[in-house]
C-alpha cells in the first residue's frame, strides 16, 4: 500500500498497439468479452412480477437480500479489484482487458439495482440494503478481498480477484438458480446467467495472468503462494458456510448451496492452475440446479461408464463458423 | 494402434488433463495440434480419439478452436477420428462444452466425455480406465 493508503496508479503509459501482442492471451479475451457484452434492458424482468408475489415473506426476504451482497461484490469487482490489477498488468493489452472487466462488473451492479426496482418496494430495497450492511459475514468476505486489493502482492491480489469472481459469487448465483428450476423468476434467471457467463472468462482470464506471474518465481516461492491460496479458500469458505446459513437456513437449503459452494470453490482452485480440493462427493450439486446453469451438464456426456453398446451422437448444431471444409 | 489428440491454447488447461492421463503407459501415443498456424500442421496416421476445449464464452461461433477445424478439414486426419472428449465451463450454460456436440456431429462419432476446466481425480480415472476399454473394444468389432 501507498503511505497515503490509496490506491496504486500506473506509473508511465505506451500508446497500445493491438497490432503487437505479446500475450494472444489478451486479444482473445477481449474479444470474447465484447463479443459477450449485454445490458440489463434486454432482459425483460418485468415478466417476473407475477412470478415474485408467488413467493413467501420468507422466499422474498432470501432473495433480496441475495441481491443486495451480489451488489455490494460486483461494486468491489468494478470500482476497486479490476482497477487494482491494472498496475501490475505485464502487458497494455492486459490493461485494457481489466478495463472492460472493471466496466461489465458496474454493469452487473447496475442490473441488481434494476432487479431491485421491478420487483421491490422502496421500503423493502432499504430494508435489504441494511441487512446486508449490517451481515457480518458478507462484511467480512468484503473486507477480507479489499485488504488483498489494497495491499502490495500483485499476485495475491489475482489470488483474492479470482475467489471473488469464481467462488465467492456462488452462495448467492444459487438463488436464482434455484426459482428457476422452479419455473419461477425465469427473466431474472436469464439475467443473472449472463453475469455467471462473464464472471466464468474473468476468472478464467485473471487466473491465468497469476499463473504467468507465478511462473516467473522461484519454487519455494511458488510454495508459498499455493499455500496462501487454500489457506485464502479455507477462510472464505468458512466464512461462507455461515453467510449461507443466514440466507438460506430458514428455508433448509443451507446443506444444498454448500455442495454449490465447494462445487465452484474447486474451479476457482483450477482457475488458478491448481488440483480440485473438495471431493467429488462433497461436490455433487443438485442435478436442478446443474441444469439450470447449464442444460448440458448431465451424465449424457459419460460414454464410458455405459455399457458402450449404444452412444450419443452429438446433436445437431448450427455452426456459425465459415471455414470447416466438410 | 490408437492414440489420442489434442488441443490447448496457452492456458495448458486440456495439456494439463492430458499429462495426467499417463496414456503413454498404456501404450497410446500422443499428440498435440500445434498452437498456431506458424507452428507447422499435424498429420496422424493411426485411429485417435480428439480432446478439445470449448471457445467462444457462451457463444456457439468459434466454439471449436480454429486451429482443431483447420486439423479436422484435412481429410486423412478426419478420417481417422473415433470419438470426441470435450473441456469446457458450466457457466457458459447450453454452450457448455459444445464443441464436443459440433465434432460429433460433424465427424459422425461418439460424443465419449465432457469435463470441466482441468478436470478432476474423477474424470481423469474415467477417462484413462474408459478410453483403455473404447480402444479394446474398438480392436475387437474389427477383428469379429
Amino acid at each position: 500500500m501507498s503511505p497515503t493508503g490509496k490506491l496504486k496508479l500506473i506509473d508511465r503509459v505506451t500508446a497500445i498497439n493491438w497490432n503487437r501482442l505479446e500475450d494472444e492471451k489478451d486479444l482473445e479475451v477481449w474479444d470474447r468479452l465484447v463479443g459477450n457484452f449485454w445490458l440489463p434492458e434486454k432482459v425483460p424482468v418485468s415478466n417476473d412480477i407475477q412470478s415474485w408475489n408467488t413467493l413467501s415473506e420468507h422466499e422474498k426476504t432470501m432473495t433480496s437480500r441475495v441481491f443486495t451482497g451480489l451488489t455490494l461484490l460486483d461494486t468491489i469487482q468494478g470500482t476497486v479489484g479490476a482497477v487494482s490489477l491494472i498496475p501490475d498488468a505485464l502487458t497494455p493489452h492486459e490493461e485494457a482487458v481489466y478495463t472492460n472487466i472493471a466496466f461489465m462488473e458496474s454493469v452487473h451492479a447496475k442490473s441488481y439495482s434494476s432487479i431491485f426496482s421491478t420487483l421491490l418496494s422502496t421500503p423493502e430495497i432499504d430494508a435489504a440494503f441494511e441487512w446486508s450492511e449490517n451481515n457480518e459475514n458478507l462484511q467480512k468476505k468484503a473486507e477480507i478481498v479489499l485488504d488483498y486489493y489494497r495491499g502490495d502482492d500483485p499476485l495475491k491480489r489475482k489470488v483474492a480477484s479470482t475467489m471473488l469472481e469464481s467462488f465467492l459469487f456462488y452462495s448467492g448465483f444459487y438463488a436464482p438458480m434455484y426459482w428457476s428450476s422452479r419455473a419461477k423468476l425465469t427473466n431474472t434467471a436469464d439475467l443473472i446467467r449472463l453475469i455467471i457467463r462473464d464472471e466464468a472468462v474473468h476468472g478464467y482470464y485473471i487466473g491465468y495472468k497469476y499463473q504467468k506471474g507465478l511462473a516467473k518465481l522461484t519454487q519455494p516461492e511458488q510454495e508459498d503462494l499455493k499455500a496462501y491460496t487454500f489457506d485464502l479458500l479455507f477462510e472464505l469458505y468458512e466464512n461462507e458456510v455461515e453467510y449461507t446459513d443466514s440466507l438460506y437456513g430458514e428455508l433448509g437449503l443451507t446443506e444444498d448451496v454448500k455442495k454449490f459452494l465447494r462445487y465452484n470453490g474447486n474451479k476457482a482452485l483450477m482457475n488458478l492452475g491448481y488440483e480440485a480440493l473438495f471431493p467429488k462427493e462433497d461436490t455433487d450439486v443438485n442435478p436442478a440446479i446443474l441444469a439450470a446453469l447449464s442444460p448440458n451438464a448431465d451424465e449424457n456426456h459419460d460414454f464410458f461408464s455405459g455399457s458402450g453398446s449404444s452412444y450419443v451422437i452429438g446433436k445437431a448444431v448450427e455452426t456459425e463458423d465459415d471455414d470447416w471444409d466438410f | 494402434m490408437s492414440s489420442l489428440v489434442y488441443f490447448s491454447s496457452v492456458s495448458e488447461n486440456t495439456h494439463r488433463f492430458v499429462e495426467k492421463l499417463g496414456l503413454e503407459e498404456l501404450g497410446m501415443s500422443v499428440h498435440r495440434i500445434p498452437l498456431r498456424p506458424a507452428d507447422g500442421f499435424l498429420r496422424v496416421d493411426e485411429p485417435y480419439v480428439l480432446v478439445a476445449p470449448t471457445y467462444g464464452g457462451g457463444n456457439e461461433g468459434g466454439a471449436v478452436p480454429r486451429q482443431v477445424r483447420k486439423f479436422l478439414n484435412d481429410e486423412h486426419n478426419r478420417s481417422l477420428i473415433r470419438g470426441v472428449i470435450a473441456a469446457g465451463n458450466t457457466n457458459f450454460g447450453a454452450a457448455y462444452c459444445i464443441t464436443g456436440d459440433i465434432i460429433a456431429a460433424k465427424c459422425d462419432v461418439p460424443y465419449l466425455y465432457a469435463f470441466e476446466l482441468l478436470g478432476t481425480a474423477q474424470d481423469v480415472a474415467r477417462v484413462r480406465n474408459g478410453l483403455g476399454r473404447f480402444w479394446q473394444q474398438q480392436r475387437l468389432s474389427l477383428s469379429a
